[in-house]
């Protein structure tokens, strides 16, 4: 420890610390520009300069390491004038637009300048004007002009979103910030730059001239996109949500928040937004009360021609928990035992003892790991911000970060190292390592593995994981879809017990944990997602799901509800619900309800309406309340969301025991190999941008490089040897059906992969799972032109 | 390659020449440097057996300082090195881009055989296997040179594993810059020979702790390492005589400007002013000298009185107001505008700040946009003034060394001849030019 004094305060920091950090720990506000506290040091806006006595000129408090008994003096003479001098020399070239700059209200810039500028500038010289940059649709780069030169954007991008896509070029006063020449950002990240920016250089490009800032109203709520919970701050002018923030969350998010949970927002505001309950008579929707639409569906259920157990009912895990709660005690109230929220499963086998999906260990014991194995998992865009854990692990603690995937992870971490298999082999190379790792430890070899044959890769990652001390293996959401998912997590399980690592499973959605915790799970006579498709029920409930989007098969699920006699939706969007369902039932996103999500790590968090309901819509608690006693079901008299959270207490109760649960491998002994198809075969992953209802109608989001998913990929030695280009037509057949569009050569895939996204037009015709392909090339685009 | 490369007389840059002693302009190559006595300080270390601790005690004694500017103890940083194993970098600062200065030039290009012994020894004393020639970007026949040497010496076994049979190794490359003056500040060197932007780190951490790659790492400039070989083989005492106490040996100066011979001399350290302006033939067209800037652009300018009273030492010339810097001499004669001169002084550092840090950023612009307006006569009272406060802002205030070199010509110009801007000021045309 280190004891200095800070303008005649003393204080005692650890060694290694900075004139800064001493200064944060007294409250004692030093201003700056280029600190910032998760960044390395730049030290160079010089705006921190402080008097250090003994020191013959003023220090950057950012960069100058607290000493011993060193006195620091922030606001002395020598540091105002400084400080003074620095902001003056900021302010000469910075255009002084404030009354039109989407930033004024919340710069830093004009925050100090009031501070520490002056009343009139003594430069009468010309300001310089610095050219606008098109960095793509979601962070505007147009006032460049103001850019003080921080390279905050900069470090972010080399530091925390891990791939360096903007950097300042040119000398002098002609230096810029500029993305790399014909490229705009494309980090899953970038949209951290703006928060971070001191200025109104980089603006967020959906929000600029929305709002001013002191017209928004803030409040703080969850992210519903993705399970690790990031906590956001919606800030709301009148009833609309305009803009998404990070709010502060050292366990969850830190200060940073994925492009996805930020610009989503405008998903909430679609054109689509289901309005009023709407009732569809000989195939024309009409618009009625709640009375209305509440005795109809009471009529139907009344009518003996459907069976109760002949009611279906599918989720999605971005439905908060005390919905998913009551929506299923709602359907077994009904009689039936068919209810399911893992809409794009295919393998429903039990991998060990009732295991909930997590990630077998806090967000932050992430960058403490030094062997992490991830399987099946595309890490970057499944759970951005874990990847930046990850990558802090690598970095800090020098982890070996290995994959195994069928394409090459762009982890953008250092040294990750990528091991190639065919979906349909993953389970067979575990097979290999978990036999390698045996033979290493010295161990019995497990039942079950005496043909198998290790090979290289098994040995290396047998190597990697029997070394180190802090290990996990991660089987990514990709994982959960794949026909050998129980295959997968029960051979993590084993190999995590053989190499004492803990063993993580990611799944999608924001509250799969709290689907698992109420058991929003088909009962034991129950059908799962796909039987309920397969076969046809006599009525159907939807709670936000769209089975053409969440679905892993969207045809044979629209033929399904089709045919039903009553299929009522429960959702905050008529767009693609309208074209099965015979009733809309208008529900309030995770917006404007009262909810909770439980994340990966099984923090429970619970969060109130950011924003008053649109239109006739109500929180979806409500409404199936509501439902439950219209139809005089026993127990559904709820006044408030704390009656429902009443009930949910001992599910929660119980959820770390359930955390904890060793896994008892004893289930499953049988093919442990897994498919293995030879040929070409599928990988079906769901674009980042596509995961749910919201975020596929945030227009900008939709703007982006990664929602451009109508191609098929193709790998670089299939491109060879089936003579495919860029843009070729390419018809892909599966499963008895066929899709022609265009291809897209991608060396990242293993060599007898293509990919095929499940939200492309191609997967709604030939649906949605990995498997067997064949890949035939019908026109080349050279010929066309 | 080099083509016009005349023989000069062998006593061109002065009868005390000892690292330019017998150069005429051809003889750069190895037998020529070997028959000088070239690589006799290696074999007398390696062969007769110098400890690293002695070489450097052996260099700390003799006084040398550092040529590139700062004059700081070439001694005192090598001693500075973390005495451990593990990777440690010796590198040579020959980007040479300070106006006035062309000493390093003319060493690689007709005796680049003693830069690579320098940096050999350097590395023996350091415990460095790996060093870099850093060259400027703009002499690029000269880095041509260097490359043909550096082949010369690998063939003859001067570099590369088991030098003159010992267990040192050592291997030495050079690196071409592309010209930005600040690639010549030691850490954005650095920078730049990792393959990044030329820009300087902030300090501390020094380079003998976190250097190139993070490695410790000694820099020096070429002249510093070209005056290593004689001190070794002379012995310090030898060396430290050359010169005076706490200045020893010789040093090549730069003479530029208003003389009859510019051009590069190397003397005694401590020689009078007066001395070297002789050896450069004198005032050219008979002027009156009005001032010299002693030690490069960076370096306060010092008007003729003080000149002419002053030696050509460290010590002296930082007595006398300014520094002795890179050693390059701009002489100004009487027909001189200062504020012309100051004028081109302040475009330079305008077009070479790198841009990094705020004060130097914008400030130099200022600096530059205020000279030329007053320069042009559209300056306006209280300008000069504004020069000072904006020089206050600058210097000192900056990551590296380039604000204080942008600022200090500013705030000597204006000190010493500060009639000058006023009259420019006042009557819209220059006092000396009108004349």
């Amino acid at each position: 420890m280190i004891t200095l004094e800070v303008d005649g305060k003393t204080v005692e920091v650890e060694n290694g610390s900075t004139v800064m950090d001493a200064a944060n720990k007294l409250g004692v506000h030093v201003p700056h520009f280029c600190y910032h506290k998760k960044l390395s040091i730049a030290a160079n806006c010089r705006m921190c300069l402080v008097e250090v006595e003994k020191a013959p000129k003023p220090l950057p408090a950012c960069a100058t390491p607290a000493t011993q008994n060193m006195k620091v003096y922030t606001r002395s003479e020598q540091a105002k004038n400084a400080q003074k001098g620095v902001m003056e020399f900021l302010l000469i070239n910075h255009p002084l637009d404030c009354p039109i700059c989407d930033q004024g209200g919340e710069c830093q810039l004009q925050d100090l300048a009031v501070g520490y500028g002056g009343s009139g500038s003594r430069f009468n010289e010309a300001k310089r004007i610095v050219s606008t940059k098109e960095l793509g649709p979601l962070v505007s780069a147009s006032e460049m002009s103001r850019c003080i030169h921080c390279t905050r954007c900069v470090r972010f991008g080399q530091e925390i979103a891990g791939v360096m896509e903007l950097g300042m070029a040119g000398r002098g006063e002609h230096s810029e910030i500029m993305s790399f020449v014909g490229s705009t950002v494309e980090s899953e990240l970038s949209g951290n730059m703006i928060d971070v920016c001191p200025v109104g250089a980089l603006t967020s490009k959906p929000f600029r001239y929305a709002a001013r800032t002191w017209e928004l109203a803030r409040r703080k709520t969850v992210s519903p996109h993705d399970a690790l919970g990031s906590n956001l701050t919606a800030q709301i002018k009148g009833d609309t949500v305009i803009r998404v923030v990070p709010y502060e969350n050292a366990e969850i998010n830190e200060c940073w928040i994925s492009d996805r949970d930020r610009f989503s927002y405008e998903g909430l505001n679609a054109s689509d937004r289901l309005l009023s309950p709407m009732i569809k008579t000989d195939g024309v929707w009409e618009e009625v009360d709640w009375a209305l639409a509440l005795d109809h569906i009471k009529e139907k259920l009344a009518s003996s021609n459907i069976k109760p157990e002949s009611i279906g009912a599918f989720a999605v895990p971005q439905a908060t928990t005390e919905e998913l709660y009551l929506f299923q005690k709602f359907i077994r109230a009904l009689g039936s035992e068919n209810i399911d929220y893992r809409l794009r499963q295919t393998d429903h086998e039990a991998s060990s003892n009732s295991r909930v999906p997590w990630l077998g260990m806090s967000i932050t014991d992430v960058e403490h790991l030094d062997r992490i194995l991830v399987i099946g998992c595309d890490i970057r865009k499944e759970q951005p911000l874990l990847a930046h854990r990850m990558r802090q692990a690598v970095k800090k603690n020098d982890a070996s970060l290995a994959f195994i995937n069928s394409m090459t992870s762009d982890s953008l971490a250092q040294a990750a190292k990528d091991y190639l298999v065919a979906p349909s082999h993953i389970a067979e190379l575990m097979c290999q390592v978990v036999k390698a790792v045996s033979g290493l430890l010295g161990r019995k070899m497990p039942e079950g593995f005496d043909d198998c044959k290790v090979g290289k890769d098994a040995n290396h990652i047998a190597e990697l994981l029997v070394s180190g001390s802090k290990k996990l293996i991660l089987v990514g959401a990709m994982c959960r879809n794949h026909a050998d998912r129980s295959k997968i997590e029960w051979l993590s399980h084993l190999l995590g017990e053989l190499v004492d690592a803990k063993v993580g499973l990611l799944s999608e959605g924001a509250n799969s944990l709290g689907a698992e915790i109420v058991n929003s799970l088909p009962g034991s006579n129950g059908l799962d997602a796909g039987e309920m498709i397969t076969t046809p029920l006599d009525a159907y409930f939807l709670l936000h799901a769209e089975m053409g989007e969440d679905s892993c098969m969207p045809g044979p699920a629209a033929d399904a509800l089709k045919s039903a006699q009553l299929v009522v939706a429960l959702n905050a969007f008529k767009g693609e619900v309208s074209e099965y369902a015979t009733v809309m039932l208008p529900i309030s996103p995770f917006s404007e309800t009262a909810g909770t999500f439980i994340n990966l790590e099984g923090i429970s968090q619970s969060f109130g309406p950011v924003a008053p309901t649109k239109g006739l819509s109500r929180p979806a608690w409500r409404l199936i309340a509501a439902l439950g006693k219209l139809l005089d079901l026993t127990d559904f008299e709820y006044q408030s969301i704390e009656d429902v959270r009443a009930q949910l207490k001992d599910h929660l109760d119980g959820l770390p025991a359930k955390l904890q649960m060793k896994p008892d491998l004893s289930s499953m002994r049988t093919q442990l190999k897994g498919s293995a198809h030879v040929g070409i075969e599928r990988l079906s992953d769901v674009p980042m941008y596509s995961v749910d209802s919201i975020v596929r109608r945030a227009s900008a989001l939709q703007l982006t490089k990664e929602a451009m998913f109508d191609c098929v990929w193709v790998s670089t030695d299939l491109s060879t040897e089936l003579d495919i280009s860029d843009q070729d037509i390419v018809r892909v057949e599966q499963g008895g059906n066929h899709f022609d569009l265009p291809a897209q050569v991608d060396s990242s895939l293993m060599c007898s992969v293509v990919r095929v996204s499940m939200n492309s037009r191609a997967s709604k015709v030939i649906g949605g799972v990995t498997g067997a392909v064949r890949i035939t090339k019908l026109h080349s685009v050279s010929t066309v032109a | 390659m080099i083509t016009s490369n005349p023989p000069f007389p062998v006593n061109s840059y002065g009868p005390d020449a000892v690292i330019m002693k017998d150069i005429d302009g051809l003889n750069w190559n190895l037998s020529e440097y070997e028959k000088r006595g070239g690589y006799q300080a290696l074999r007398k270390i390696l062969v007769e057996g110098m400890s690293p601790e002695d070489v450097i005690a052996e260099v700390k004694k003799s006084a040398l300082r550092g040529r590139g500017g700062a004059g700081f103890s070439t001694g005192l940083k090598w001693s500075f090195m973390p005495k451990g194993e593990g990777q440690k970098y010796v590198v040579c600062n020959s980007d040479e881009g300070e106006p006035g200065t062309f000493k390093d030039r003319d060493l690689l290009r007709y005796n680049p055989h003693i830069v690579i012994e320098g940096m050999a020894i350097a590395a023996y004393a350091i415990r460095a296997s790996v060093g870099y020639n850093y060259i400027h970007g703009e002499i690029w026949e000269v880095y041509e040179r260097f490359e043909e040497a550096l082949e010369e010496a690998r063939a003859a076994g001067f570099l590369g594993n088991q030098i003159m049979g010992s267990q040192f190794a050592f291997d030495l490359y050079a690196h071409h810059g592309f010209g930005a003056y600040i690639c010549g500040e030691e850490t954005a060197l650095l920078e730049s020979i990792e393959g990044k932007k030329g820009q300087p780190r902030f300090k501390p951490p020094f380079p003998a702790s976190y250097g190139l790659y993070g490695c410790p790492t000694t820099i020096n400039n070429t002249e510093t390492f070209a005056a290593v070989p004689s001190l070794i083989l002379e012995g310090a005492d030898a060396y430290l005589s050359l010169g005076k106490p706490n200045n020893g040996g010789t040093k090549i100066f730069s003479v530029s400007g208003d003389v009859v011979r510019p051009g590069n001399y190397e003397v005694r350290l401590g020689t009078p002013f007066a001395d070297l302006l002789e050896m450069a033939g004198g005032m050219r067209d008979g002027n009156d000298l009005k001032a010299v800037i002693p030690g490069g652009s960076s370096m306060p300018v010092l008007p003729a009185e003080v000149m002419m009273a002053t030696d050509m030492d460290y010590d002296s010339i930082a007595k006398a107001g300014s520094m002795l810097g890179s050693g390059a001499v701009i002489v100004m004669d009487e027909t001189r505008c200062m504020v012309r001169c100051l004028l081109r002084l302040s475009y330079f550092y305008h077009e070479e700040s790198c841009g990094q840090c705020t004060p130097c950023r914008e400030g130099t612009g200022w600096l530059y946009r205020l000279v030329k307006r007053i320069q042009n006569g559209t300056g306006e009272d209280g300008d000069i003034d504004k020069l000072l406060s904006l020089s206050d802002n600058i210097g000192g205030r900056t990551i590296c060394a380039l604000g204080d070199a942008a600022a200090l010509p500013v705030k000597s110009f204006i000190e010493h001849f500060r009639p000058e801007f006023e009259y420019l000021i006042k009557y819209k045309k220059s006092q000396v030019e009108s004349i």
